[in-house]
């Protein structure tokens, strides 16, 4: 993997609010349609990590680099343009139908005080179609359920055109069958050459559909790899402070399971 | 037919009939064809063979009156619709960040110190701008919070400070004449409007509208959480400010010739909601056009249901809370 080639570099970078550092030290790379999952604890510092990259919190120390540019130079507009952000599925207030949510993916596409076109329209049309949401288009944002929420913000973030999507723990309030589901879409992007970071609770989920893990704790980069090198009961017992066993199943994949007798 | 054309449809059909309506009402009644009369001799310049205090009524006494109506409540109602959407909170008033209280405070000072039309009028469009002004500059130097919090938080704790202002000029002023003049200007009413105070307003308001109505798109990325909006491409603190200040222009030019005139930037945004849902591009016309209808049919109401003015402010309860429930549970869209 060449620096040329990276979609996002990112160097050398410290993260935090005004006046209080909350990591250091991070470094990585993500190339065109790979899939980086980043681990750690609550309050570890991945929202905060992935504001920093989305250009929302400034960096303490150190640089990103989007698509060979210098994240600090570009605009809102410039950004948004490369970057989908897919945040935690919330209500919202008002009850946009899942399709006006949906166009407004379309923001950085659209002139200063013009509505969107129909190029606009159908970019938004195919990511409902992508994410198999066509049936919930009409229906209001404020009454759908969670799991659904959650893609069609995935659709909101495919209507944007990203070169990368960052997805901030995109499954903690979904049931374990739209956990999955998101995940495979995942996969699906990723295939399609699009870069996915994405934050999670599960070790699993790395282990299963990422490329490469970050693990960040202790207000550092703790490990960066393949999954399978960096997730390991010491490394998991160091993040998370509980005794995991790392298990191979007969057809080859590696799982998390954690050690309930013994734990605190 | 489309729920949104017909809503627009009904309301734009609403708006002419009362129009009508207003200028043939009142003590002096005016029949539909003198009405017509009048307007074809001004628009196709055919002269008509009509008493002088036909057009006189017409032009001169009702029309400024019609016109402010349309133009106040069309402002309030606007401005009502883009700080629900931009602070998030469907119980949000155009009052929010202290434009009524400051305009109130310069009214009563301008009566205080002088009786004249014209300055009290500059008085309350000026104090409604510095009141605005300050809270968005306090709430703005606040670091570390939420932005819209520290918005709401100023425009609450300034609005209770101008408030507490406006009662120790109410309790300083003489009792025979000033107080009677504050407490009729706090009521809010259209009956002394003139054609020189419409000059002005007008040109505010538009200067507020254009903006509005331009940006009318992009507003509904203010509805969004600050995050979300910025990192779909938007500048939400630049856009913010805009809505703002055009929103105040628009609701300080109202107070200033109108007076309080309360719910309509409440209540009218409901209404268009419940009828088009949220999306700005289809919803500030709609509110526009209800606010411009409504204002209208409660100040015609004011001026001739009984043989005394009825302050607006009144009618505006009475006949919007009914309006409003029908529609409420006729409606099966959320806000």
């Amino acid at each position: 993997m060449t620096r040329a080639a990276a979609m996002l570099s990112v160097e050398g970078l410290a993260i935090g609010f005004p006046r209080r550092t909350v990591g250091a030290g991070i470094g990585f790379s993500l190339c065109a349609g790979e899939v980086l999952c980043v681990l750690g604890p609550n309050g570890g510092g991945k929202t905060t990590l992935f504001r920093t990259l989305l250009g929302l919190l400034a960096p303490h120390a150190g640089t990103v680099r989007l698509d060979g540019m210098a994240l600090a130079e570009l605009s809102r507009r410039e950004i948004a343009r490369r970057i989908g952000y897919v945040p935690q599925a919330h209500a919202g207030v008002f009850a946009f139908t899942v399709s006006e949510m949906v166009l407004m993916g379309r923001t950085a596409h659209v002139n200063l005080f013009a509505a969107p076109s129909a190029r606009d329209r159908e970019a938004a049309e195919r990511a409902i179609e992508t994410l198999g949401i066509g049936h919930l288009a009409e229906r209001a944002f404020t009454e759908i359920s969670g799991g659904e929420r959650q893609l069609a913000l995935i659709a909101r973030a495919l209507a944007q055109e990203p070169q990368l999507l960052v997805m901030d723990e995109p499954t903690s309030s979904l049931d374990f069958g739209n956990q999955v589901r998101v995940l495979v879409h995942v996969r699906h992007l990723a295939a399609q050459g699009i870069s996915v970071l994405l934050s999670s609770h599960q070790p699993d989920h790395a282990l299963q559909i990422a490329d490469r893990a970050l693990l960040l704790g202790e207000g550092k980069a703790l490990a960066l790899g393949a999954p399978r090198d960096v997730i390991r009961p010491d490394t998991l017992q160091r993040l998370y402070g509980i005794d995991v066993r790392i298990v191979e199943t007969a057809d080859g994949v590696h799982t998390c399971l954690p050690d309930y007798a013994t734990r605190r | 037919m489309n729920r949104g054309i017909a809503a627009y449809l009904l309301a734009a059909a609403a708006l002419v009939a009362l129009t009508a309506f207003a200028f043939s009402v009142g003590r002096y009644p005016v029949s539909p064809g003198e009405l017509w009369g009048v307007f074809a001799a001004k628009i196709f310049g055919s002269a008509r063979a009509l008493p002088d205090n036909v057009e006189t009524i017409i032009l001169k006494v009702r029309g400024p009156r019609v016109f402010a109506a349309l133009l106040v409540g069309a402002a309030l109602a606007a401005a009502g619709t883009a700080y629900q959407g931009m602070f998030r909170n469907p119980l949000v008033s155009p009052d929010l960040l202290g434009v009524s209280t400051g305009a109130a405070l310069g009214a009563v000072l301008g009566i205080f110190l002088s009786r004249d039309i014209w300055i009290i009028q500059a008085f309350a469009f000026a104090g409604g701008l510095a009141a605005v002004g300050l809270v968005y500059w306090i709430g703005s130097s606040v670091p570390r919070h939420d932005p819209l919090l520290a918005l709401v938080l100023t425009g609450v704790v300034i609005g209770t400070l101008l408030g507490s202002g406006i009662a120790l000029l109410k309790y300083l002023a003489d009792p025979y004449n000033e107080l009677p003049a504050i407490t009729y200007w706090l009521l809010g009413s259209l009956a002394s409007i003139t054609p020189s105070d419409l000059g002005a307003a007008s040109l505010f308001t538009v200067a507020g509208l254009a903006p509005m109505l331009l940006l009318r798109w992009r507003m509904n990325l203010l509805a969004l959480p600050d995050d979300e909006a910025r990192a779909l491409g938007v500048d939400t603190r630049k856009l913010r400010a805009v809505v703002i200040i055009a929103a105040t222009l628009m609701t300080a030019a109202a107070v200033a010739v109108s007076g309080i005139i309360g719910w309509i930037g409440l209540i009218v945004p409901h209404a268009a909601r419940l009828l088009v849902g949220p999306d700005f591009s289809r919803l500030l016309p709609l509110a526009m056009l209800i606010g411009a209808a409504f204002l209208l049919a409660v100040d015609t109401l004011c001026r001739t249901v009984a043989a005394i003015e009825i302050p607006p402010g009144v009618l505006t309860a009475l006949l919007g809370t009914p309006f409003f429930l029908w529609l409420f549970a006729v409606s099966r869209r959320g806000w």
